[in-house]
């Protein structure tokens, strides 16, 4: 871990012993403690950490940024070489003298480029300011430089995006003028803050793709931070990784990988879904997971497959659902366009299933479940479920339905509401559907339920701010099974946590699917969690299924070339592989058609026994 | 955010003065106002021109002075509160009532029921309120019971534009999607999930407003359409006052502090009730 004095010199940026403190009601809260690191010029340093573990902070701290978020840094030094000779230390150095630098020599990418970019500017109004700032380009020269930029991030069409806003790009094209902008005065060092977090798999490719070219061509210095242990095997040459604040290995990307020395991070790759570790087996697995328990790493849960599913009658069937929606009216209110968000979407949900719902934002993956729940309502075809049409129910069976199918929501914070108890939020389904009417009886109910997702009695006293992400989502499963459902939606649950935590829920998941004998409908874009906890899979593409079939099937012998495409397009947390030749481009079409305009409905045929396939048509095949 | 929890020791701190404080004002206005019939019987009436205009802090007698008519400025501020007291706080509770009902159903629902609330709504706020309180007190006759009703039929408004901005942004919150996902009905989800998060503007709201329709009940008395101009209150004192205002400053001074300590009181109040509603202890929201 310790440099030798000569790396040391030529380094393009030094941390040393930096250590930043936020205050708090109740004290100081150190954020970042002691942390030192090279970055050396033309090289790639991930910083890998999980919420909290104070990564992001760092990635300020080195441009002093943390002065604007109430942060302090305590001790330490920043120093950077811009042009190899006289060190600056960032932290000493003047606030005149910092801004010369931000955005000149060190340049920075956030992970949400919507609100990274002002939306009353053009783009090209918005890159120029930069030149023109830094550079001191003309109007002119800065127009034609700033098309240039975005030619450089292979953008299609780069004049006529100079003048349009930032609202008219899909978040892919805002990363890449996003990264336009950072590169536009030929930055020593980029700091990027997990740029692709926010993206989808096949576009993230694309992003690291051009972030990885860049920086070969400009020699330009990454600090990517990221919590994707997947993202850092395809990008870095160097990883640091930090744990409550403190770094805690730094080594070489392949023997991170390879030899992880402490057992946080020991811990952190046994996490990481793998992408083909169930290869061969028919059934989805639980795992132990290696949980930290003060500074040891400690595996809990045992292993377990997962054979739970009852193939004889289906507790859900959809059939050629669809649901549109309008948008784009006319003055005098006729609809001229409509989302067209599922297109005739057939499938069974069997007793004990997991059957995992695959696809890219706009997919209409979400709408199927929100059309299940009633929270949406479909434009056509039928769902049966437990034998019964959903459409020829009355109002009172509809409501019954809400207690059979619960839902659970990405982010769990959003979904609990912020003034009730957690233990009113859970006891609320009881509640509504009077299930248990005497107080004292419901409220041991609660603390049952409580304890079967692994959290305490006394936290039902609790309100939602007072609990971490992993537990949110503990009790956002508790409030979803309180009314004994017998099919839950989890829409992207797990996306929005930590690895280690999102594999603790997913083990979770499985296990109250044993005992309770649970169907699920998991809808996620995460390809990977995917094979763990799924039986079946169906991926989704513009709104209608184009392939289906059982967990095996699909991913180790993928028919369709979307479903391909998806797959090559997840990183693989593995930095001896080769990385993919096959470049993936192209955006994801809009589901959005002129009234009138239908979209062609996919003939699926059977490839396998239970393996159905869209036939592609030449056109699809070209876009995808 | 860090900044904030940097000053939430200091905060918790200030809270705490800010309810004590706040009791301390409005709670012993209400008291004194309260206990006026038996401190002052004579209902601050009692004339005696042979001590006209006396300064305060001169006689125990009469410890705030006398007015012009020789009455005592301490109990005609006692007695005086009662009127002002009910208009501001009863024509506050009846706008809250009605202005949140209508916000909340037209915010909720949307649709056909918003469109026409919501448009009389914008016709009402585009009337004058002079002109609405002249029309209305002209036909129902003068009367403490017409003021408050007078203000309740025009401020209302306030409260349900107020009310329905709030739920509109409400309601595609992921939790109330996620509580009718559970099967919770309509109505449980507006008073048991929207109105607890609507709370804080408008208490904010209402506690000025009891300040503003304390003077308002003094100019609708001025211009002869609110209460007998012979019941004292502090809105008809702080007018009478006016003209002696070079000569004996006391006769409109102490009702305009009675209006301030009630309304600093108030919003006290209001600020600490809001924050202690709020379990995440955040105030910017």
């Amino acid at each position: 871990m310790s440099d030798t004095p000569n790396r040391q010199s030529e380094a393009l940026l030094s941390v040393r012993s930096l250590s930043v403190e936020f205050g708090t009601g109740q004290g100081t809260f150190k954020a970042v403690k002691d942390v030192s690191f090279d970055v050396q010029p033309g090289r790639t340093l991930a910083v890998v950490g999980e919420s909290g573990s104070g990564k992001s902070v760092t990635s300020l701290a080195i441009m002093r940024l943390t002065d604007y978020t109430g942060g302090r840094i305590t001790s330490g030094q920043v120093l950077f070489r811009p042009d190899g000779g006289e060190a600056i230390d960032l932290v000493q150095a003047s606030d005149a003298r910092l801004r010369e630098i931000r955005g000149n020599d060190i340049a920075m990418i956030f992970q949400e480029p919507m609100t990274s970019l002002n939306p009353v500017f053009t783009i090209g109004n918005q890159i120029s300011e930069t030149l023109i700032l830094h550079q001191g380009l003309k109007g002119r020269e800065a127009r034609l430089r700033a098309r240039d930029l975005l030619q450089k991030v292979r953008l299609p069409d780069a004049d006529r995006l100079l003048d349009r806003y930032p609202h008219q790009l899909s978040g892919g094209m805002r990363q890449r003028v996003m990264i336009a902008m950072a590169l536009a005065c030929n930055p020593k060092l980029l700091i990027a803050d997990e740029p692709t977090t926010a993206l989808d798999v096949t576009i993230q490719a694309q992003i690291l793709n051009i972030i990885r070219d860049l920086q070969q061509e400009m020699g330009t210095a990454v600090i990517f931070i990221t919590h994707d242990m997947g993202v850092v095997a395809e990008m870095a040459d160097d990883v640091v990784v930090m744990w409550k604040g403190e770094k805690v290995e730094q080594a070489p990307v392949r023997d991170v990988f390879a030899s992880p020395q402490h057992p946080y991070t020991k811990a952190l790759l046994s996490a990481v879904p793998r992408l083909g570790s169930l290869k061969g087996q028919p059934l989805p697995k639980r795992t132990p997971v290696m949980v930290m328990d003060g500074n040891v790493a400690k595996p809990v849960g045992d292993t377990h497959e997962q054979n739970t599913a009852d193939y004889t009658k289906p507790v859900l069937q959809v059939d050629k659902l669809t649901t549109r929606f309008d948008v784009g009216k006319t003055f005098f209110g006729r609809v001229t366009h409509r989302v067209h968000a599922v297109e005739e979407v057939s499938f069974d949900i069997y007793p004990g299933e997991t059957l995992a719902l695959v696809g890219e934002s706009g997919s209409g993956k979400s709408t199927i479940g929100r059309t299940l729940q009633q929270l949406v309502e479909p434009t056509g075809g039928t769902v049966r479920f437990d034998g019964r049409d959903m459409g020829a129910m009355s109002p009172a069976d509809r409501r019954r339905l809400r207690q059979e199918i619960q839902y659970i929501f990405q982010d769990p914070f959003a979904s609990l509401d912020p003034r009730h108890s957690v233990g009113y939020s859970i006891a609320e389904p009881i509640i509504v559907h009077g299930l248990i009417n005497d107080r004292k009886a419901r409220e041991r109910r609660v603390h049952e339920l409580l304890d079967q997702v692994g959290l305490l009695p006394q936290h039902a006293k609790r309100y939602p701010h007072e609990f971490s992400g992993g537990q949110r989502q503990r009790i956002c499963i508790a409030r979803a099974l309180a009314s004994n459902p017998k099919l839950v939606i989890a829409d992207e649950s797990v996306s929005a946590l930590d690895v280690s935590i999102q594999a603790q829920i997913v083990n979770l998941l499985m296990e109250l699917q044993e005992k309770r004998k649970l169907s699920y409908l998991f809808i996620t874009h995460d390809m990977a969690v995917v094979e763990k906890i799924s039986h079946r899979v169906a991926v989704m593409y513009l709104g209608q299924i184009v392939e289906l079939g059982s967990r095996q099937a699909i991913f180790e012998n993928p028919q369709h070339s979307y479903t391909r495409k998806l797959l090559a397009a997840v990183p693989i947390a593995d930095p001896q592989r080769e990385r993919a030749s096959v470049r993936i481009e192209g955006e994801i079409p809009s589901p959005v058609r002129p009234v009138g305009q239908e979209p062609a409905i996919h003939r699926m045929r059977e490839v396998a026994p239970g393996h159905w396939v869209a036939i592609e048509a030449d056109s699809l095949r070209g876009a995808a | 955010m860090a900044t904030a929890q940097a000053v939430s020791s200091s905060r918790s701190w200030f809270k705490s003065l800010e309810l004590v404080l706040g009791i301390l004002f409005a709670g012993g206005i209400v008291l004194v106002v309260l206990l006026s019939p038996a401190l002052f019987p004579d209902g601050g009436e009692g004339m005696d021109l042979m001590a006209r205009l006396i300064p305060p802090f001169q006689s125990w007698q009469h410890i705030l002075g006398t007015d012009p008519l020789g009455r005592d400025v301490l109990a005609r501020v006692a007695v005086g509160g009662k009127i002002s007291l009910m208009v501001g706080f009863l024509s506050v509770i009846g706008a809250v009532i009605i202005g949140t009902l209508v916000g909340l159903v037209a915010g909720y629902y949307r649709g056909i029921a918003e469109i026409l609330l919501m448009r009389f709504v914008d016709i009402q706020l585009a009337l004058p309120f002079i002109l609405v309180a002249i029309m209305f007190l002209a036909i129902l006759g003068a009367g403490i019971d017409k003021v408050i009703l007078v203000m309740i039929a025009t401020q209302w408004v306030q409260y349900a534009r107020l009310v329905r901005g709030s739920v509109l942004s409400l309601r595609d919150r992921e939790f109330i999607l996620s509580a009718r996902a559970i099967g919770v009905g309509n109505g449980r989800i507006i008073f048991t999930h929207i109105l607890p998060n609507v709370l804080g503007p408008i208490i904010i709201l209402m506690t000025l407003q009891v300040a503003n329709n304390i003077l308002l009940e003094s100019s609708l008395t001025f211009l002869g359409l609110g209460v007998d101009p012979l019941i004292p209150s502090w809105g008809g004192m702080l007018a009478d006052g006016r003209t002696y205002l070079q000569t004996a400053w006391w006769v409109s001074v102490f009702p305009g502090l009675a209006i301030m300590f009630t309304v600093l009181g108030l919003n006290l109040l209001g600020d600490w009730l809001r924050d202690y509603l709020d379990p995440t202890g955040q105030t910017s929201k």
